[in-house]
This record gives C-alpha cells, sequence and structure tokens, in this order.
C-alpha cells in the first residue's frame, strides 16, 4: 500500500535500530514516555519493544481518550439512556468502559437501552434527526483530534435547531495532563518516574501545533519529539530523543514534519474556541481532578449542552481498590505489576480502563507483549527450581 | 358454469410479501413450498415429501454431522448472498474433519414483510451451490415470525457427511514441528460485507470468497500417501486466522510462530482494513482454510492446494512450537515479535 507500506518497512527499521543501539550509552537509561495510546499500539503491534536495547525503556502515558474517562461520566450517559429513555450514541471502545453496577453502555445496551455505535460525531446528528421523537445525545470523548469535529456538529445543530440533540461533553486537553504527569504529587511523592523525554503526540499535533510543547521543555527540561503513527516514525523518535538525551539538549524537535505545523490547523482551533471553552477542573481516570485539563460548551449553545439540558450532575467513583491504571497511566507502574492483570482483567472482562481499548497500556501489552512477562515468569521459576535443587 | 378443480392463483415473486400465512401449515405454506423450496432443490430425497428424509446409509467410515445458522446483514453482498453462504458455510464445516458431505437440511426463519422477489433470489443461490457443491438439500423447514421479530431471513443448514475410516483429523492432532498453511488471501469476506454496512459503506472491486471447500479437502488428502499427516483443517471464519490459530493452540496445547511477512492478504483489503481500523488477521474469511500438517509432506500438500481452484494462493505461514501457555507469536515484517491473541469484544457483528 503506497504511503504506508514506506513507514512499515523492516529494512529501514532495522537500520535505525541498528543507530540506536549504536548510539546509546550501555551506562545510561533512557526512559521515554510516549503521550498517546496510538503510539502505545504502534509499539506493541510491531514489537518495536524487542527492537530496543534494554536500557531503553518505553513508558506508555494516559494518551488514551477511553482510558482515561471517569467512571462517573459513563454513570451519566448509562443513566440517561436506561433511566430518561435516551438514545446514546458514541465511538465505538466507550461502549465497553466499565462502569458502576458491574455496568458499561455495551451491558446496559442489552438491558434494553438505546446504544448506537458511529463513526464519526456526524452520525449522531443525523441519528437525532431521523428520529425526531426522541433525544439523541452524542457521548463526545477524546483529546484535540476529536474535539473539533465535535465543534462542528454542535454549529450544525444550532444553526438546523435539532432541539433532540445534545452532546455530553467529556473532550480532554493534552499539554495539562503531560503538565500534571511531571507536576503531581502523587508522582513526586513516589518519585520513580525518570521520565527523559516525550514522544509527543501525532494527531493532536496536528491540530494544536508543535508550539504547546515548547514550555515543558524548556521548562521541565524534558526533550520533546513530536513523532508519527508509523512504526518507522517511532523508532525515528526514539532515535531522535536519544540523540538529545545524549547531548544534554531538551527542545522540541518535530519528526512528523509531513503533518505537523508549529502553529498547527488554525482554523479548528477557531472552530474549537467559538464552541467550547476551557473547563475549571476534569476527572481523568488515573490521573484524579486536573486543572484546566477539558473542555465544556458555551453557553450559548447550552440548549444542545446535555449537561444543562438534563441538569446533569456528576459523581465521583473510586476504581477498584487494586486497580494500578492510574499509577500505570503516570508511567509508576508496568501492566504485569498490577494483581489484576490478565487474571480477572482481561480484554473480555475489563476491570480498569487501560484494558479497554487497544489503545491502552494494558490491552496493548496483554494482546500483543504479554509473551515476554513468561520469559520473565520461566527464568523465575526456572532460578527457583534451580534452588530448590 | 364449470369450477376450475385444485386451481390455485400462482404466487406473485415479482410483486409479493411472505405474510403470516406462509408459515401457518396450511394452504399457502404448501404453496410456497411446492412452488418456490421443492422446485428450486428438487432431488430424490425431498421428493418423499416426508419431514424426515430417508437416506441410505454408507457401507463404512463414521458420520459427521454439522449445524450452522446463518444471520448475515446485509443478505446480498458483493461475491454472494445469504443462501450460497448457507449452503458454503455447512459443507466447509464437515469437510475440514476430511468428511466428504453427503447431504444437507435447511430451516427458514422469514419475517413477515419480506419481499418473494428477494426470497426466490436467496433459495435460487441455495439451489445453484448445492447443486455446484453435489450435495442436495433433502429436507427442509419454513416459519415465519411477525413483522419486526426477524431481520429479512435467517437460515440454519445442518450437514451430514462421512469421513472415512481411520482419518482422524482434527484441532486436537497439531503436533511440535508441523507446518502451518493457509490456502489463499485473508479476509475478502469480512471486508465485503462490511463495504455495504449503513454507516460505513465504501465503493470496493472486493468480493466474498465463499466457496465450498470439500473438493480442496478431496485434492488434498489425495495428493497425501498417508493422509493420517494431515492432522488440522479448519476454516477462519469469524474472527480470522488469529482467531482460529488460538482455538487451535488451545486445543492441541501447543503455541505457533507464524511469519507475517508470508500471510497472504489483497493489497485492496489492506488498505479497507487500515481505513477502517481492522487487522486483516481478524477478518472473516468463507472461502478458505488452514491446514496444519506434518513438516515433511507441506510441501507436497502445498503444490495439490495451489493445484486446486480454490487453492491458488496458497502459502505456508508458519511452524507449531511446543508453549505450555499456548501462545500464537507472531515475527512482524517491521522485525519485531509480538503475540497474535484472541479477537477480543466483537469486531463485527453478523458477519456469517
Amino acid at each position: 500500500m503506497k504511503y504506508i507500506d514506506e513507514f512499515r518497512d523492516g529494512d529501514s527499521a532495522r537500520r535505525i535500530a541498528a543507530k540506536i543501539a549504536a548510539e546509546v550509552r550501555p551506562d545510561t537509561s533512557y526512559s521515554f514516555m510516549e503521550f498517546c495510546g496510538g503510539h502505545t499500539h504502534a509499539i506493541s503491534r510491531y514489537g518495536i519493544t524487542g527492537m530496543l536495547p534494554p536500557n531503553v525503556r518505553m513508558i506508555h502515558g494516559p494518551g488514551c481518550p477511553v482510558c482515561v474517562l471517569p467512571i462517573g461520566r459513563i454513570d451519566l450517559a448509562i443513566s440517561l439512556a436506561l433511566d430518561r429513555g435516551v438514545m446514546i450514541c458514541t465511538y465505538g471502545d466507550t461502549m465497553r468502559v466499565p462502569a458502576s453496577d458491574s455496568l458499561s453502555l455495551i451491558k446496559a445496551k442489552a438491558r434494553g437501552a438505546d446504544i448506537r455505535m458511529v463513526y464519526s460525531a456526524h452520525d449522531a446528528l443525523t441519528l437525532a434527526e431521523q428520529h425526531p421523537d426522541r433525544e439523541v445525545v452524542f457521548l463526545a470523548i477524546g483529546f484535540e483530534t476529536t474535539t473539533p469535529p465535535t465543534a462542528l456538529v454542535l454549529r450544525d445543530a444550532k444553526a438546523r435547531d435539532v432541539r433532540n440533540f445534545s452532546v455530553l461533553c467529556c473532550h480532554v486537553l493534552t499539554p495539562s495532563a503531560i503538565t500534571h504527569i511531571l507536576e503531581s504529587a502523587e508522582v513526586r511523592q513516589l518519585g520513580t518516574v525518570p521520565i527523559d523525554g516525550f514522544i509527543g503526540p501525532a494527531h493532536v499535533s496536528i491540530v494544536i501545533g508543535s508550539q504547546p510543547y515548547e514550555h515543558f521543555a524548556e521548562e521541565y527540561r524534558k526533550p520533546v519529539v513530536i513523532t508519527g503513527f508509523e512504526p518507522l516514525d517511532v523508532m525515528q523518535g526514539i532515535l531522535m530523543l536519544v540523540r538529545q538525551v545524549n547531548a544534554g539538549r531538551a527542545v522540541v524537535e518535530n519528526e512528523f514534519s509531513r503533518a505537523v505545523t508549529p502553529e498547527g490547523n488554525l482554523a479548528a482551533q477557531k472552530l474549537v474556541s467559538q464552541v467550547f471553552e476551557l473547563r475549571e477542573s476534569f476527572e481523568w481516570r488515573g490521573l484524579g481532578e486536573v486543572p484546566y485539563s477539558a473542555l465544556k460548551i458555551r453557553p450559548e449553545f447550552a440548549a444542545w449542552d446535555a449537561e444543562r439540558k438534563f441538569e446533569l450532575h456528576y459523581t465521583s467513583v473510586p476504581d477498584h481498590k487494586q486497580c494500578e491504571c492510574g499509577a500505570i497511566l503516570r508511567g509508576v507502574k508496568r501492566p504485569a505489576d498490577c494483581k489484576l492483570f490478565g487474571t480477572v482483567c482481561t480484554p473480555e472482562s475489563p476491570m480498569g480502563s487501560c484494558m479497554v481499548s487497544n489503545e491502552g497500556a494494558c490491552a496493548a501489552h496483554y494482546s500483543y507483549g504479554r509473551f515476554r512477562d513468561v520469559a520473565r515468569v520461566d527464568i523465575a521459576q526456572a532460578a527457583i527450581t534451580s534452588i530448590a535443587k | 358454469m364449470s369450477i376450475k378443480k385444485n386451481y390455485l392463483r400462482p404466487i406473485d415473486f415479482k410483486h409479493g410479501h411472505i405474510d403470516m400465512t406462509h408459515g401457518a401449515g396450511g394452504r399457502a405454506s404448501a404453496q410456497l413450498i411446492d412452488e418456490l423450496f421443492a422446485r428450486a432443490f428438487d432431488n430424490a430425497y425431498l421428493r418423499q415429501g416426508h419431514d424426515g428424509a430417508l437416506l441410505p446409509l454408507p457401507s463404512e467410515g463414521r458420520l459427521v454431522m454439522a449445524v450452522d445458522g446463518h444471520v448475515i446483514s446485509p443478505l446480498f453482498f458483493p461475491g454472494g448472498d445469504i443462501g450460497c453462504l448457507s449452503v458454503h458455510g455447512t459443507v466447509n464445516d464437515v469437510a475440514m474433519s476430511g468428511a466428504k458431505p453427503l447431504y444437507l437440511a435447511a430451516s427458514f426463519i422469514i419475517e413477515e414483510g419480506f419481499p418473494l422477489a428477494d426470497l426466490k433470489r436467496i433459495v435460487d443461490s441455495m439451489a445453484a451451490a448445492a447443486l455446484e457443491a453435489g450435495v442436495p438439500i433433502v429436507t427442509g423447514d419454513t416459519k415465519v415470525v411477525e413483522k419486526g421479530k426477524g431481520d429479512g431471513v435467517f437460515i440454519s443448514t445442518t450437514g451430514v457427511g462421512i469421513a472415512p475410516p481411520g482419518l482422524c483429523i482434527d484441532g486436537r492432532s497439531a503436533r511440535v514441528g508441523d507446518a502451518i498453511l493457509v490456502s489463499g488471501t485473508l479476509g475478502e469476506h469480512g471486508v465485503a460485507v462490511m463495504s455495504l454496512r449503513e454507516s460505513l459503506a465504501f465503493d470496493t472491486a472486493i468480493e466474498s470468497d465463499t466457496a465450498a471447500l470439500h473438493t480442496l479437502v478431496q485434492s488434498m488428502l489425495q495428493a497425501l500417501p498417508n493422509p493420517s499427516d494431515l492432522h488440522v483443517l479448519r476454516d477462519p471464519t469469524r474472527g480470522g486466522l488469529a482467531t482460529t490459530l488460538n482455538e487451535i493452540t488451545r486445543q492441541s496445547q501447543v503455541g505457533m510462530m507464524v511469519d507475517e511477512a508470508a500471510i497472504p492478504v489483497l493489497p485492496q483489503v489492506d488498505a479497507a482494513c487500515e481505513l477502517l481500523g481492522l487487522d486483516p488477521l481478524y477478518v472473516a474469511n468463507e472461502g478458505k482454510l488452514i491446514a496444519i500438517c506434518a513438516p515433511e509432506v507441506a510441501d507436497t500438500l502445498l503444490s495439490a492446494m495451489r493445484a486446486h481452484p480454490l487453492g491458488q494462493g496458497a502459502q505456508r505461514i508458519g511452524t507449531v512450537i511446543e508453549d505450555s501457555h499456548c501462545f500464537v507469536q507472531m515475527n512482524t515484517k517491521f522485525g519485531g515479535r509480538r503475540v497474535v491473541d484472541w479477537l477480543s469484544g466483537e469486531q463485527l457483528p453478523r458477519i456469517c
């Protein structure tokens, strides 16, 4: 496939892998966080972890929109559907996010709730127009990449005066989450997440540009390389981070220059700011309340804001006690460190949100990488057996 | 005035619709059976007119029986329809034990209001598929459910076949060192069906690969001096290659190592999957099989497969390895290694 195969070429990958291996210093450890779930997925699906030297470690960040959606938000949608007969439309992965009372949207559907999976925000508006006698709510999730399409349907709904349509807005912002990871008391307290650099978002950066990251590079002395989602992009991004660390530099570099500009997509940014404004605070699953980390719908669009229209009140719901999603999302723990991982928490019956989407750290590791844990367990067992002998 | 004896106005297959009387067991039911099903499927066993068909007992071997319910949406898709699919699906299920399929039974659950023209098209396609496969439909049943209680038509088919004595092809028989072969390119059926879904509709020239594989299986068995060297046969339908390989590793308590570069996928299927965020390894097939055999006969088997019209794209894709964790692992084209896990959740509902 043209323009795809070129970015997945095995020979080029081996060449970059050889460069990384040659340039890392044996006495230095390199821990890089890839913020986005898209990178997590690429790293797992193409087996990139196995192509890196042992002292280069990739930490999976919180950039999976489904993973950071708190239980309380899903509960709001479920109660709208089950108790008030609302048709809920949302993106596929959201259907399986575990909520309170062992429910999820897909389980609520089996109990008679009208839940529709849509491929675009626009499909939800179309459904509302096709069912004028029903209240239709689009459960909008995602980072800056999915925000402009939601802004567009809100604008269209207002222009066409579609009164039975509204949006339950759960859009979140990337830069504030990165700051939170670098600054949060918990992370500082645990003090065990030595992030040496960031693989910066691909699609998010197309919208917001590369400028918003300058702050981290400067303020926290962390290199950032904005990187595409193809596996060769990721390898090249890692090489660029290794070079920055080796040179003691901390700047924003753009590997994904074929799509990302410094200022981003100005038309999209303008549209988003016309429809949305900053939320003072928003709960992220695993990160807790993060100030100014999400968007809400502007008062001009109140009639299409499900929170106002249905007078919804958010209640925070804690995760399962043993669920380590929070620590995993902050990079403090690895999936296999969680007691629930692979036992009661699997992609079939996810307990924590990282196990839901294939961009989640746990699901990606479970689906693509868990044979590596086996090697660890087997070596440990072999050691125990040899000691016993 | 003369009275016409036994006159029945012929069924209007152009403009008519199924109504509740067609499933009530009365005259309308009988007429539908006579004018549509019996005429299309005609064979000596069906002509007996019993609810149960009386069939001759083969002199040796073991009976193989399989049942498959078909609920695909949409009913008509590029390369086929629910009719031929319901024949191919069950013929293949019987054939995957190395058996020769002999007879089929079909049960129709039709929704009130379903256009007779569509029903006729489906039944004719089924009849043509059965004729081509050489497996007669010897008995059947028709029920009608109220509008809104079904979705057009559901077809369940049961197949009976005979497996030669001594042959033991099943999912528990994969052994360490065995070669893993596929009969051709993967993912066409799933992508063809998906291209018509209302929320996804996209233009594509990809057609479903739906086909009856029993003659391919017979040529494979004939090519082997010792047919017992063929250990496992499976058609990778729902859940695709990945899910089928995982089923086999679990049943046989082995692991597998497959080579991504060797797995045949049409570029247009690859492109569609890329666009839709799917992995072709998990997309359904209806005319492909996976064969696991002793390594020394792999080349013989591959040549036999490639000599058959339905196995021209056959490839060796991997090897059975020892692994108490029963992982299917894959060397990626990119140069890494990863697990190929079970399909989790639902990639696409009602694909067959």
